[in-house]
């Protein structure tokens, strides 16, 4: 076993890493740019090493800095978290040519499946089903329209080297075809260097649905159960669940045995997911291999009772895996909300600052994977993901139960977050009878802020809001130096009250909120 | 104290009228002129405990430099709270449509680029300037019709919440 590891990531999944490592006896060695030397992952590791300013391009993606501080703090593996280096396969091949174990996948997997037209060939000569389409680029427009005639329209163009919604068009018709495989073409060119684009058929309001895999190094691929990830917005994750409501054990173990031909085919090492489309008719489609630990394992680890990152680290110092497929049981329904510092009330942008109080809930079947603390502040230059919170219970009843008791308990203040919108998807009739798909969040949203569905609703409503009128005067009189004034400042006490401080106040006293 | 409060994203709203006074036991409150004995602790900064009748409610306070949020359990309600003797009150009760208006960055970040230059006439909603935070760039709007009186934003400069980006009058 690795006797210390460096962990090249920040935020919750660094704390994530750095919790598994100290509950396994080894040390931590922690990495941090200039906007980061307060974060809780560095607070909480055993070593931490500076590695440059803020943007991530001269921090957290210099693979060459980050090899050196494992070269001289001597760590013997690296764990990459999820995004930043995590995908990249030559940084898994320079930590191999500097002898540091990259915990995850070999670069020759990662290569296979960062290709989409690779992976697609790949998959079809292993039998994997796909969304009908080409695994080869295009050669001109009238290929893809003789492909489209026979796969029919709607049909989806996509960039090879892919990702992020680049280099992709919906085509409905014919006559569309031409002029978007042109633009999707030039996009490609432009975004990846590499103008290649196939097609597939568009699938309308498909469900994403993926499985979890765990390979280790000796033959031997399990699959742990799927996640249901329908509710994105702007392609980013918001909330997902384990076991997905639409999946019965039939089809759970059928995804199950396909996604651990994926993983074979790419002799996938370390933890992986594969990733499905599914159709109304239940029909699953392999779309992608994510070669990392996802920012959703939670789910996976309280319906299994495994740790997935125990698991790994294991793994990676060539450990065979504990356990067969036969003894893998889900248990239980999880739920994951991911607390994004985002504003709710301007169309979830992204809301960094200093968070000024922050109360966690806690209690039965509730866990907290977070990044931050009371009195941090969040930088503006990383993606805005703070936490995450699972609730757990016997059933999906009681884990929502549960997940809408405790984000009741949590409150950040300082900065905005979308709180609120968990409060909204939990008690949707919709989200609570399992109808899901990637369009639900869009229409939830669409259909307005607290529609009011009775009368009784209605008038609850109005006596919360005499409640908050009574609150925000009770606050205004009970802490006046607190109030937020318009610049910005905040009229804290000072240590010697000065007349100005003092007129000071008194004029805060009259300052209205909101101005 | 009196306070001239609104609830709810009700544009144009009458407000109510909260007057709070100190009581023996607690505070005597009157909400339109109707009477309710109520007690309150602050327990955190930000938090508040409330007896109403019996009625325990945990209230939380989220603010930031542009606006102000109640939590009542678990809905969330936007607040505007004033103080009629201020002057600052009075002159936004009244000026919001004829005064100059401050425009204000929401978050911290980074200014992109000016979409409109000073002298320009704006609509409501126009985009002003675009700011950048967390890989996200964001259109900052103007709340009214009017002229771009005074355009503070330079790009390329860092803001903070409640920097003023830009004067509308």
């Amino acid at each position: 076993m690795f006797k210390k590891i460096l962990i090249a990531n920040r935020g919750e999944i660094a704390v994530r890493v750095i919790r598994a490592c100290r509950e396994m006896g080894i040390a931590t060695v922690a990495v941090y740019s200039d906007v980061d030397r307060a974060a809780l992952h560095v607070r909480k590791s055993d070593e931490a090493y500076a590695i440059g300013p803020a943007a991530a391009a001269e921090s957290y993606l210099r693979m060459d800095k980050i090899l050196e501080i494992a070269k001289r703090s001597g760590a013997e593996a690296i764990h990459p978290g999820y995004g930043f280096l995590s995908e990249n396969a030559k940084f898994a091949q320079a930590c191999a040519d500097a002898g540091v174990k990259f915990i995850g996948p070999t670069p020759h997997s990662m290569k296979m499946m960062g290709s989409k037209t690779r992976a697609r060939q790949e998959m079809e000569k292993a039998g994997v089903p796909f969304v009908p389409g080409t695994s080869r680029g295009l050669a001109s427009p009238k290929e893809g329209e003789e492909v489209a005639e026979r796969i029919g329209y709607p049909v989806m163009l996509k960039a090879a080297a892919g990702g992020g919604g680049k280099g992709m068009r919906l085509v409905h018709t014919r006559q569309e075809l031409h002029a978007s495989f042109a633009s999707a073409q030039s996009e490609a060119q432009r975004s990846f260097g590499d103008g290649e684009v196939y097609i597939e058929k568009a699938i309308v309001n498909p469900r994403h649905i993926e499985m979890q895999v765990l390979a280790d190094e000796h033959g031997n691929t399990v699959w742990l159960g799927e996640r249901e990830c329908s509710i994105q917005r702007r392609h980013q994750k918001v909330l997902e669940e384990a076991p997905s409501p639409m999946v019965d054990p039939g089809m759970r173990r059928r995804m199950g045995e396909v996604a651990v031909k994926v993983a074979q085919a790419a002799s996938y090492t370390n933890a992986g997911t594969v990733e499905f489309l599914v159709d109304r008719q239940k029909n699953f489609y392999f779309l992608e291999m994510n070669t990392r630990l996802q920012v959703e394992h939670p789910v996976t680890e309280l319906t299994t009772g495994l740790d997935l990152v125990h698991l790994q680290i294991r793994i990676a110092s060539g450990e065979k895996l504990p356990f067969a497929q036969s003894g893998v049981k889900i248990r239980g329904h999880a739920m994951e909300c991911r607390i994004y510092a985002e504003d709710p009330d301007n169309n979830y942008f992204p809301s960094p600052g200093k968070i000024t109080v922050l109360l966690q809930p806690s209690g039965p079947g509730i866990r907290r994977d977070s990044g931050m603390y009371e009195g941090w502040n969040v930088p503006m230059e990383y993606d805005p993901l703070l936490a995450k919170l699972i609730g757990y219970g016997s059933d999906r009843q009681q884990a929502i139960m549960r997940l809408q008791r405790a984000l009741y308990e949590y409150f950040v203040a300082g900065i905005k977050t979308n709180i609120s919108l968990f409060q909204r998807i939990l008690r949707d009739a919709d989200f609570q009878a399992g109808k899901l798909d990637t369009g639900y969040l869009d229409r939830l949203l669409a259909k307005g802020n607290q529609a009011v569905t009775s009368s009784a609703r209605q008038r609850e409503i109005e006596a919360m809001e005499t409640i908050a009128a009574i609150a925000a005067g009770m606050f205004a009189v009970l802490d006046p130096a607190s109030l937020v004034s318009k610049n910005g400042d905040t009229g804290g006490p000072a240590a010697v009250p000065s007349n100005w401080k003092q007129e000071g106040r008194s004029e805060a006293l009259r300052r209205p909120y909101g101005l | 104290m009196v306070y001239e409060v609104i609830v709810g994203d009700k544009a144009g709203a009458k407000p109510h009228r909260l007057e709070l006074e100190k009581a023996a036991d607690g505070w005597e409150c009157r909400l339109d002129g109707r009477a309710v004995h109520i007690d309150a602790v602050l327990a955190h900064r930000d938090v508040l405990s409330l007896l109403v009748d019996g009625h325990a409610y945990e209230i939380k306070r989220e603010q930031t430099a542009t606006d102000l949020h109640m939590w009542v359990g678990s809905s969330r309600f936007a607040v505007e709270l004033r103080d009629p003797r201020s002057l600052r009150s009075r002159q936004k009760a009244a000026g919001d449509e004829t005064g100059p208006r401050k425009i204000l960055a929401p978050m911290p970040g980074r200014i992109v680029r000016l979409l409109v230059a000073e002298n320009c006439e704006v609509e409501t909603g126009q985009g002003i300037v675009v700011v950048e935070a967390m890989k996200m760039q964001n259109e900052i709007k103007s709340p009214k019709k009017g002229v771009v009186k005074k355009m503070l934003a330079t790009p390329g400069a860092a803001v903070n919440p409640g920097d003023v980006l830009a004067i509308v009058e």
